[in-house]
């Protein structure tokens, strides 16, 4: 907090001690799920589902699996601000309320991660295959 | 006031049915074909199923319409506040109107993905 200008002594002091940036991430993550979600869903409908060799090919291209790395982190984030308001809202008690955005965090920040070390295995599985991989 | 709290709800699944499911298909992806057979065998369907492959079946299949509903539900209605957070459609009528609209999109949307889905079943 700045002691300067009248925004700069306001600043970070809302209900929820931090201004618009949340907000805004909010709908900017939506944004990205929007593009990224309905290009996922849309390659879902056209893939053959039942054929491993089949998906594990789609998703280790290269463009694929930036795209899937890219989603990961839009949709987790989203995620986590979205269930973060929700706990805001709902779960009453500093004890609980901070017990469950500590859950909520290891939750999001856990899973994309587990999700991108998949999405690395998958685009990387020959070269785990050849001499001297993973 | 129900778009509202339905956005909540349907966010909620996703993020936590949708995710878990979503990491689940690429753990089993990653972990080699005999691993993503079993996961499309829990999920979706059991060539040689036994009476808990029945059930996990139709309990995958409708976890995964409601996850298709719960999706364009959450997207309609987060494209309705999109507008809304441009200071647009707060007059009754049409607040209302768009409210109704994200509900019956998102059980038509739902409906034609799942045809499609059904149509290619039973013609592939």
């Amino acid at each position: 907090m700045g002691n300067g200008t009248r925004l700069g002594r306001v600043r970070g002091l809302g209900s929820s001690h931090h201004g618009t940036g949340h907000w805004l991430q909010q709908r900017l993550t939506a944004l990205g799920n929007l593009l990224l979600v309905t290009w996922f869903l849309v390659s879902l409908l056209r893939l053959p589902l039942a054929d491993h060799g089949a998906v594990a090919r789609w998703a280790s291209n290269p463009t694929v699996a930036l795209g899937l790395i890219l989603l990961i982190i839009s949709v987790f984030w989203h995620f986590r601000l979205g269930l973060q308001v929700m706990i805001e809202d709902y779960v009453h008690g500093e004890a609980t309320r901070l017990l469950a955005l500590v859950i909520l965090n290891f939750y999001a920040i856990g899973g994309a991660a587990f999700g991108i070390f998949a999405i690395v295995r998958i685009a990387l599985a020959p070269a785990a295959l050849g001499p001297g991989g993973m | 006031m129900a778009v509202s709290i339905f956005h909540r709800i349907t966010g909620d699944g996703l993020a936590i049915a949708g995710v878990l499911l979503f990491l689940w298909w690429l753990c089993a992806i990653a972990a080699g074909p005999e691993a993503y057979a079993a996961f499309v065998a829990c999920v979706w369907h059991d060539p040689d199923a036994g009476t808990f492959h029945q059930v996990t079946n139709i309990l995958g299949k409708i976890v995964l319409v409601g996850l298709t509903w719960a999706f364009f539900q959450h997207l309609f209605s987060g494209l309705r506040h999109l507008v809304l957070d441009t200071g647009a459609g707060y007059e009754l009528k049409i607040n209302r109107l768009w409210s109704i609209l994200v509900f019956v999109g998102a059980i038509l949307s739902t409906a034609a993905v799942w045809l499609y889905i059904a149509k290619e079943a039973l013609h592939g």
